[in-house]
């Protein structure tokens, strides 16, 4: 019988433990996917996050760290100067890396380290129930925010590609989404060029996926699926924010 | 044997990091160790290491994580207001068991305090410093030699017991030169089969990590971490004694305040008091032992401090309250002088009389 | 036992700081135990300087300096702070260009050398602090002997081993000075 579709290798047994409708098991899936097609898997090691995906280190097959909330692109940045022949990545949430984490973020960027950052945006903070983050649209309702996000009292989302894109030191920023067939395509794309953008020495990469999270947005996965592309991807239009070898006409 | 040179016990301090193998430095400015990082800045570069001034202390202890999660010797600085923003970090190291090395050249608190010198972090250091039941290893070197030694035998502790040790050090042994020789030692080489280094897909993935949501778990592995901490209290406890075979009084103090009180007790011995000393060279194990036997001869202590008392408190639990514990102190910044601590001795002995 | 203990004091940038290094490497140099101890922070940068200096025969406790054998001032604000904490029969050395007033210790030696005029005149001005430590070392019998070159090349730095004459020069100066 052949194969048609079978679990990257660089995931491992464990089940996931995340909410049915929540797309953090695809983006796994997907940079599981490009490890396996570099074969790198034997040469990674990631930085999971505090956040929902606090325990992505029991799901990738290579070595991980587990970082305290925020501080995972100081902690890659030591892992690839103590290892530059290694590859490293993060995976963070939005709380993480546009709040809590937002200095190491835009250090590891302006110093072009040489890393791959998988950026989970829901808008929300999901570990914790349900809080407003710093992605959180406008008027969305949140725990912390039941009467809908007030920006005259907390601001605004914060846009980390637009922001990041102003830097003159990342290599490549883009946004994509996994809330369909065709996005998830691109989105596979995407990541597989952040990692080969690392192997190349090329530098700091990011990735910002939008993510549904049905449980803490209140909505079916189904319905879900469809804010992202009615409410979300408006606010966080994908495309590629910046990419210096096709500047460089590369 | 390698020359005497004059170095500054920062610029020595850094050296001795260099010569025990470490080749990752991060940090961030702060008077009054800013000449650590200064020579790492000039030296790691020439040696194929890596010096990299981080936004924060936040994400210099960070990036010190990450690399003694590869397995190798990695060290920062800062003092007293940057070491509290670095105690996150210290825990998530102490709660992963990573070796890692870190100077705090203490200035006055809290708050911004000042630059002048103190020794009012010792509580946040022999305590752990961050959340959670953990200590760190503590060496308080009083001398410019001992800045550098210590440096050495913390990176080899670090290693061995896979836990942070901090040098805890302040102003005036940072600032100050003395003779030192160094380009003998002999750093201990350490497995570390729990370093992320890549599976090379030998071997099943390694995990770095603090996170355990099963207490039972977590309840096993502080048990397991304490067992550790017991065999470091019986083993690794260092102190030295001075002139301490008669004496009736013993004065107790470490770094700075120790260089002081050893002109005090000759003073004091001068005039006929027999006086002597109880110096710890770790502070995190307490050297319990000498104080408990010393309980038994002497009449009084004196605990010398740049703080409002704060190691005090350790010797009155060595010595299970057997004996009165003066405090001879000054703060924020400011060094009691050998008259002062000499007065205090014979203060102390008169009232004995 | 014999200890000499040493403050010198004037404004960032006299080389306040440099002087006492010097005078520590040539303690070291002959086999003393030393320690140099600065003052530390804004004042490095144009107030206030000061150092304490410890040569002695047997280990050094304290490296601070509170009652100086030797006193070395470079400008009023250090004599002012100092004069009174100098042992009785202690020495002071006055740089008499920048400092006018006279010592008000009658317990105490002082010599009072022009240093910052005699520097510029022998055409190294910036050379004060060493003009005046030459005077020191020839008065202090305790610092007077022992090789003042290889210690100056203990502190001047390898990129600037032209300056090493002219530092030469300066002690020199300050040593042959009477007054």
């Amino acid at each position: 019988m052949k194969t048609v579709f079978q679990k990257p290798k660089a995931l491992t047994d464990a089940p996931l433990h995340y909410c049915p409708g929540c797309t953090h098991g695809i983006i796994h899936r997907l940079v599981a996917e490009a490890i396996d097609a570099l074969g790198i898997e034997g040469n990674t090691v990631g930085v999971a996050p505090v956040g929902c995906a606090v325990m992505a280190y029991d799901y990738f097959s290579c070595d991980m760290v587990e970082a305290a909330h925020g501080r995972a692109p100081a902690v890659a940045t030591g892992l690839k100067r103590a290892m530059p022949e290694n590859i490293i990545f993060t995976y963070q949430g939005d709380g993480d890396l546009a709040s809590i984490g937002m200095a190491e973020t835009v250090h590891a960027a302006t110093r072009n380290e040489n890393i791959t950052v998988i950026f989970v945006n829901n808008a929300i903070y999901g570990m914790t129930g349900g809080q407003m983050a710093p992605t959180s649209l406008p008027g969305q309702v949140t725990q912390t925010s039941p009467y809908g996000r007030d920006v005259k009292h907390c601001g605004y989302p914060v846009k980390v590609c637009e922001m990041l894109a102003q830097l003159e030191g990342p290599e490549y920023l883009a946004r994509v989404a996994v809330n369909n067939v065709k996005n998830v395509l691109s989105a596979k794309k995407a990541i597989q060029k952040a990692f080969e953008n690392q192997i190349a020495g090329k530098g700091f990469s990011l990735v910002e996926v939008i993510s549904a999270c049905p449980t803490n947005w209140g909505m079916t996965p189904q319905k879900a699926l469809e804010w992202i592309d009615e409410k979300m991807i408006p606010y966080y239009p994908l495309g590629v924010y910046k990419d210096r070898s096709k500047e460089a006409g590369v | 044997m390698a020359d005497k040179v004059l170095m500054k016990g920062n610029e020595a301090l850094a050296e001795a990091a260099i010569q025990a193998g470490c080749r990752h430095y991060f940090g961030y400015p702060i008077t009054p160790q800013t000449e650590v990082a200064a020579y790492m800045a000039k030296r790691m570069p020439k040696i194929g290491g890596c010096f990299l001034q981080a936004e924060s202390e936040i994400a210099a202890i960070n990036m010190v994580y990450g690399v003694a999660s590869a397995g190798k010797r990695v060290m920062t600085s800062s003092s007293s207001p940057g070491i509290s923003l670095k105690e996150e970090g210290i825990s998530y190291l102490a709660g992963a068991d990573l070796p890692a090395f870190i100077v705090n050249v203490q200035r006055g608190g809290p708050g911004l305090g000042g630059i002048q010198p103190s020794q009012s972090d010792y509580f946040q250091s022999t305590r752990g410093g961050g959340h959670g039941d953990y200590h760190i290893i503590v060496l308080a070197p009083s001398s410019v030699q001992e800045m550098a030694d210590l440096t050495v035998k913390g990176f080899d502790l670090a290693d061995e017991y896979r836990m942070p040790a901090m040098v805890l050090a302040d102003g005036t042994m940072g600032q100050m030169m003395e003779p030192v020789t160094m380009g003998s030692y002999q750093p201990k080489t350490v497995e570390k089969p729990w370093a992320v280094t890549g599976t090379r897909m030998q071997r099943p993935h390694n995990i770095v990590n603090s996170l355990y949501l099963n207490p039972e778990e977590l309840e096993r592995t502080n048990f397991e971490r304490y067992a550790r901490y017991a065999v470091i209290e019986q083993k690794e406890a260092m102190y030295e004694a001075f002139l301490m075979d008669d004496a009736d009084i013993c004065v107790t103090a470490f770094g700075i305040a120790s260089r002081v009180s050893r002109n005090a007790v000759l003073a004091a011995r001068a005039e006929g008091i027999k006086v002597g000393m109880l110096r710890p060279i770790t502070l995190w194990p307490f050297p319990k032992a000498p104080f408990a036997e010393a309980a038994d001869r002497v009449s009084a202590f004196i605990s010398v401090e740049l703080s409002m008392g704060q190691m005090i408190e350790d010797v009155e639990l060595a010595t299970r309250c057997k004996r009165p514990v003066y405090l001879c102190n000054r703060t924020g910044g400011m060094i009691p002088s050998p008259e002062q601590v000499l007065a205090k001795i014979k203060e102390i002995a008169g009232g004995l009389k | 036992m014999s200890a000499v203990q040493i403050v010198i004091a004037g404004f960032g940038g006299q080389g306040i700081l440099f002087a006492g290094k010097f005078l520590a490497y040539k303690g070291l140099l002959e086999e003393q135990n030393v320690s140099w101890l600065p003052s530390y922070g804004p004042e490095m940068r144009g107030g206030t300087a000061n150092c304490s200096v410890i040569l002695s025969d047997s280990a050094i406790g304290s490296p601070i300096v509170t009652h100086p054998d030797v006193l070395m001032v470079m400008n009023l604000p250090s004599l002012d702070k100092f004069e009174d904490a100098v042992v009785p029969g202690g020495k002071i050395f006055v740089d008499s260009t920048l400092i006018e007033r006279k010592v008000k210790r009658t317990d105490v030696e002082v010599h009072y050398v022009p240093a910052t005029q005699m520097a510029t005149d022998a055409g190294i001005p910036t050379l004060a602090n060493m003009l005046l430590t030459g005077k020191l070392m020839k008065e202090v019998p305790a610092l007077c002997g022992g090789d003042w070159e290889a210690a100056l090349k203990k502190v001047v730095s390898a990129r600037h081993q032209e300056l090493l004459a002219y530092n030469l020069k300066a002690l020199q100066t300050g040593a042959a000075f009477e007054g």
